[in-house]
């Protein structure tokens, strides 16, 4: 039972270890704001995500101790972080941040012209 | 909804004090008790049973996390490709959803969902302008939005 959980937890901080990294080299990597923003606000979420949860199974299965603010943590990333990555393309996109040159198209630039 | 559940914590209450036991277990009993008697009154209220709207929100629930971890998947297999080969570009969105809960629930079930992300919304509340990562399947993605999230989140609220 414990080695399985601490395969489990091993598993869980690993792979949000690695969801962060693959991340932050998204942001390095990809053209423009919007998709840089792709990026940071899926991949680094869930990795948040899933380190906290390792640490709550640590604490919890091995030293045999419940630690809600953990649980807690977890709610409010995953309700913030899509809200963050929302209004930081938003105000990107209403001070004329340009789109990737490779972009096909603008939908929102019609709508706010016909305005 | 919310007046069943008060309604319903209510007769558990009331069975509490029928038992002169105060305990989370008797509360419990006069809780499914309670259940039971809103369900068979179910024709009295105005809205339906209010289980079936706690389902609607667990299965809601269920599909933002697998939105969550198939989107991680997508956006990895983006950033790791050799070749930055994508096509993004912002479509737009109609949506029947009036209420504003039902939107920003929307917005971010969107934004959580493989290669999407919500720009802005539209001053009347009607359309949804979204960044997506790739734009090759913009109609397929439509659907599916309009087919699971835009079904689920009604459920939810009716």
């Amino acid at each position: 039972m414990i080695v399985i959980s601490k395969i489990l937890i091993g598993y869980l901080i690993l792979q949000g270890a690695i969801l962060s990294l693959i991340s932050s080299i998204g942001i390095l990597r990809l053209p423009d704001v919007y998709t840089r923003n792709h990026a940071a606000s899926k991949a680094a979420t869930l990795g948040v995500i899933s380190i906290m949860l390792g640490v709550f199974l640590y604490f919890w299965l091995i030293e045999g101790h419940v630690n809600t603010q953990v649980l807690l943590g977890i709610v409010f990333v995953f309700l913030t972080a899509p809200v963050a990555g929302h209004l930081i393309s938003r105000a990107a996109y209403h001070t004329n941040t340009p789109l990737w040159k490779n972009s096909v198209q603008d939908e929102l630039k019609q709508a706010k012209k016909g305005k | 909804m919310a007046f069943q559940i008060l309604l319903n914590s209510l007769i558990a209450f009331i069975w509490m004090f029928l038992q002169n036991s105060y305990t989370a277990s008797s509360f419990v009993v006069g809780y499914v008790l309670g259940l039971f008697i809103i369900f068979a009154l179910r024709r009295f209220f105005h809205r339906r049973f209010y289980l079936y709207n706690v389902i609607a929100v667990i299965k809601l629930l269920l599909i933002f996390i697998k939105e969550l971890i198939l989107s991680n998947l997508s956006v990895l297999k983006v950033i790791i490709s050799p070749k930055l080969n994508m096509k993004p570009g912002i479509f737009s969105l109609e949506t029947t959803l009036e209420k504003d809960w039902e939107i920003t629930l929307l917005a971010n079930l969107i934004t959580l969902t493989p290669g999407t992300l919500v720009i802005d919304v539209s001053d009347d509340n009607k359309t949804l302008f979204i960044h997506a990562m790739d734009l090759d399947d913009v109609e397929q993605a439509r659907q599916d939005i309009r087919e699971s999230f835009e079904k689920a989140i009604k459920e939810v609220s009716r």
